[in-house]
């Protein structure tokens, strides 16, 4: 398929038929068009003069944000544990009730295409479309202000994570050696434990261990609206302007990802 | 064959982990870690017990959930994290278009592609939230500091991919464009674009999903959008509008999960 057209008899080569060039060009202006519009309303609700003035803010904030006051560390050591704790907990927790989610939403395994797997998927939608801070902020009215809304929340946002990958990786399972463990006479719960899980254990083991890593990630900032861990002291410290301190947490924080980002993918790659 | 073989013998399912100390060993650990951390978690089982009817008040709100009375503010929010969105996808794309090219290894002169590279790594290496506060700090409360934060974070995943999808193409393509005497900036449009473009089309609507995700989460530290009403609603125990809210979130989301799929499908 080559656009050419003859110009003064010469073949001019063009990368579009002249209707597809008009469409590209139709949808870049409307495209340009709604951009426009979307940034005028913004704009409109911004004060400009804070933005102008923001360079001279940020510089100020940088400079009182140095030396880290590393003394705070002492205080620090009980939120962190419990933000590890939130993360690995609250993983646990999802992984376990992703399964029978899972379970029932993959193509293959579902009791029932038209009841039961609808119900499924959209528990798997509502817990990921809904961020983990906004499940901890529901969670906090209800359980009041610590830890367990945290690992509440963190284990129902990854519930619709972990079952996604897991009914994908269900759906794509060698049919055939099913096929051969219920010849054996097998009753279902024994094909689902010889014929498919151990197809899925290996994929169910690094979901796990990646969902862990941002878990930790998202437990670091569940503080903020009262779930506990190391978000807690940063809210504090931004509260009472103790940039020192917020510029300590902030490093800890960063470590504490690095590492728990090099841990799952050793852990993923010695699994894989 | 030894003499031993001929007693019957059970068959015993392979284990995940082939090492039996190796799984000894993460067993022990994974006990002792969890008597650890749920001996240290403090939960006020009272007060779990006294916010039950607070919960069952909550579920109960999703049958209906009441869209009428705030619908004029939630209306405003919702907009107001789609333009959002709007624009930061297209902000963050933009900017990440160059950071991306620069941090292709095969394309790129090496200082570049370091200092590509660390861009990448600063805007992953934060959490949206965490950015958002200093962000509001920085711009004030409103949209323009979810914009910001928004387009920061979708720099360093869009131009990651995109610089991973360059190195991952084919360079006979772009070396036959370079053969007929391109231009760079000819040898780029014509040569590498139209190979990533089609991968690259789809992850801009993903990233689009995601902001959209991430508009809704901004607003509670006070960077405009669906958020602040969101969190507004908590606050005053108004669960039936926020339930009103989570609905609105969901379907927004299942819209464009679904548009986005069926739109990747019609690019390719």
């Amino acid at each position: 398929m080559m656009a050419i057209e003859l110009r003064h008899g010469m073949k001019v080569w063009h990368r579009r038929e002249r209707s597809a060039q008009f469409a590209t060009w139709a949808a870049w202006l409307v495209g340009a068009a709604i951009f426009i519009y979307c940034w005028e309303l913004i704009s409109d609700k911004t004060i400009w003069a804070f933005v102008a003035d923001a360079p001279a803010q940020a510089a100020d904030l940088a400079v009182r944000m140095v030396p880290p006051d590393w003394g705070f560390i002492h205080a620090l050591w009980r939120p962190m544990w419990n933000t590890i704790n939130i993360a690995t907990l609250g993983t646990a927790m999802g992984t376990i009730l992703a399964v029978p989610v899972a379970y029932c939403a993959a193509r293959n395994t579902t009791p029932s295409v038209a009841f039961i797997r609808p119900a499924a998927l959209f528990i798997i939608v509502s817990s990921r479309s809904i961020n983990s801070l906004i499940w901890a902020l529901m969670l906090v009215t209800i359980t009041g202000p610590g830890v367990f809304a945290g690992i509440l929340a963190i284990g129902l946002r990854s519930i619709g994570f972990c079952a996604k990958l897991l009914y994908e990786a269900i759906e794509e399972i060698d049919e055939s050696q099913v096929e051969a463990v219920r010849a054996t006479g097998a009753s279902g719960a024994q094909v689902t434990a010889y014929g498919i899980a151990p197809q899925v254990l290996p994929a169910f083991a690094g979901i796990s261990v990646f969902r862990w890593d941002i878990n930790i990630r998202e437990s670091t900032v569940l503080g903020l609206v009262g779930a506990g861990g190391i978000g807690l002291p940063l809210n504090a410290a931004i509260t009472m302007l103790a940039w020192t301190q917020v510029s300590l947490i902030l490093l800890i924080i960063i470590a504490t990802v690095v590492v728990s980002e090099w841990v799952s993918a050793k852990m993923r790659h010695s699994i894989i | 064959m030894s003499v031993v073989a001929i007693a019957p013998r059970r068959w015993k399912k392979p284990p995940l982990i082939k090492r039996a100390w190796l799984r000894w060993m993460i067993g022990l650990g994974a006990a002792v870690y969890l008597t650890l951390a749920l001996g240290t978690t403090e939960v006020n089982w009272a007060r779990v017990w006294e916010g039950l009817p607070r919960g069952a008040r909550f579920f109960a709100a999703f049958f209906p959930p009441d869209f009428a009375s705030r619908w004029s503010e939630i209306a405003e929010g919702i907009l107001e994290s789609l333009w959002m969105t709007v624009v930061s996808t297209v902000i963050g794309i933009a900017i990440s278009i160059p950071v991306g090219i620069g941090a292709a290894k095969n394309i790129a002169p090496t200082p570049v592609y370091y200092f590509c590279r660390g861009i990448l790594a600063v805007s992953r290496s934060f959490q949206e939230i965490i950015l958002a506060i200093f962000f509001v700090k920085l711009f004030g409360f409103g949209p323009f500091a979810g914009l910001v934060t928004l387009s920061f974070a979708t720099i360093g995943f869009y131009g990651k991919l995109l610089a991973e999808d360059i190195e991952d193409m084919d360079p006979s393509q772009a070396e036959a464009v370079r053969a007929t005497g391109a231009g760079w900036l000819q040898w780029l449009n014509y040569g590498v674009q139209p190979q990533v473009m089609p991968r690259m089309i789809g992850l801009g609507l993903y990233r689009f999903d995601i902001n959209f995700r991430e508009s809704a989460v901004v607003g509670i530290v006070g960077g405009g959008g669906i958020g602040a009403t969101l969190n507004t609603a908590f606050d005053r125990y108004e669960f039936d509008s926020a339930a009103a809210i989570l609905m609105v979130i969901i379907g927004i989301v299942m819209l464009a999960e679904y548009s986005s799929s069926y739109l990747r499908r019609w690019v390719q």
